[in-house]
């Protein structure tokens, strides 16, 4: 079966919107090493955007390349999870969407590697070693926060219970993605040994379920792609 | 000269001890006459100095006479870092950057490049480049980046 464009454009928009964010992180970071970290995985997200998009591009072959399609698309051509694009918030708010976001990255590439589409699978094989180190981070940090101080737990947990009722949209199966649902169970295999172990409770389910991947986003994408585009906008084809 | 020659001699932008060759980043080299197209692999998919590389190639080849020079990315296999050459790992070590550990044992102790020590303790999993992490040597006190197994 083909590979569909739009399939490709979902992992090129959420590792795009999530870089934008941590890059937010820059000289705000609580630690000097916490920053130069964010900055670290920010580079590596959108590096692996910029291979997901030029193939999007190729794939739909109307000659949009990379920047293009980072620079030049509007808030509902995104098609992008919404818990990407929810606003940083605290470190903990931070550092939990990233663990959730990490570690659905590493099972999603792990499939992805073994994709029959050569591309896919070359751009997933290449990613996933990245997700796997980006992990390692978030998880630990996961950890710290929800196992530290009463302070640091109360704000992890906090952070869980607003973001996990954004993770059922990453396991909705639709007709572009109609085996996201089987992604859950090796998901939930590597996120609640951390939950556990940060002394975080996993949170009631709820029927809410965003639709970002969609087109249809929070108000929050469009502040964070004005930022992000208005040099592409202002100065259309720059070069330097 | 042989394009490999060329591309032996020009040293990675951020690690200048060691050449591009040396870092395992040249996949291949198609000579036809006076064109070439070298393959190249990157090692981070952000990293920003791979720019900085595929015009060093095209400068370096054009300076040694091939006319026309082409520089293509191949992603897989992945790059990584078991392909870094073994007389660069020691390369590294002389100039402070402790050499990554094989990929797939067990991550041991990382040794201080500067006392040789393995009481050393990481400070952080990132550090001044996407290839390196921060760690602190516990004899000597050196701070000192590590070339993280990928």
């Amino acid at each position: 079966m083909a590979t569909k464009p739009e399939f490709v454009l979902r992992l090129g928009d959420n590792a795009l919107v999530l870089g934008q964010r941590l890059a937010e992180w820059l000289g705000h970071g609580p630690a000097l090493e916490e920053d130069i970290a964010l900055a670290n995985v920010s580079l590596d997200l959108i590096g692996q955007a910029r291979l997901w998009l030029g193939y999007a591009g190729r794939l739909e072959g109307q000659g949009r390349d990379e920047d293009r399609l980072a620079m030049l698309r509007a808030q509902h051509e995104f098609r992008n999870c919404t818990l990407v694009e929810l606003p940083n918030g605290d470190y903990a708010f931070a550092t939990v969407r990233r663990m959730l976001f990490d570690a659905y990255q590493r099972v999603l590439l792990a499939r992805l590697a073994q994709a029959p589409d050569a591309e896919v699978a070359a751009i997933a094989g290449k990613s996933r070693k990245e997700a796997d180190y980006h992990w390692r981070h978030s998880a630990d940090w996961t950890v710290r926060l929800g196992d530290g101080t009463e302070e640091s737990h109360r704000r992890a947990q906090a952070a869980l219970d607003q973001l996990w009722d954004y993770t059922r949209e990453l396991f909705a199966p639709d007709e572009v993605d109609p085996d996201a649902a089987g992604l859950r169970e090796p998901w939930l295999a590597l996120v609640e040994p951390v939950l556990d172990e940060a002394t975080l409770a996993v949170p009631a389910p709820s029927r809410f379920l965003s639709t970002g991947k969609r087109g249809v986003h929070s108000e929050h994408l469009g502040h964070l792609l004005a930022e992000m585009q208005i040099l592409a906008r202002s100065h259309p084809g720059a070069q330097w | 000269m042989k394009a490999w020659d060329v591309l032996a001699r020009i040293p990675d932008p951020e690690i200048p001890v060691i050449s591009i060759t040396e870092l395992g980043i040249v996949r291949s080299i198609d000579e036809r006459g006076a064109a070439v197209e070298v393959s190249i692999t990157p090692t981070y998919s952000g990293c920003p100095a791979m720019h900085a590389i595929e015009e060093d190639i095209v400068a370096r080849l054009k300076e040694a006479g091939y006319s026309d020079v082409n520089v293509k990315t191949v992603l897989a296999p992945a790059w990584s870092t078991d392909w870094i050459a073994p007389g660069a790992r020691e390369k590294l070590r002389a100039y402070g950057i402790a050499p990554p550990g094989r990929v797939h044992l067990f991550a041991k102790a990382v040794s201080c490049p500067r006392c040789g020590t393995v009481r050393t303790e990481r400070v952080s999993e990132f550090g001044s480049t996407a290839c390196k992490a921060h760690y602190r040597c516990l004899e000597c006190l050196e701070p000192f980046d590590y070339f993280k197994p990928l």
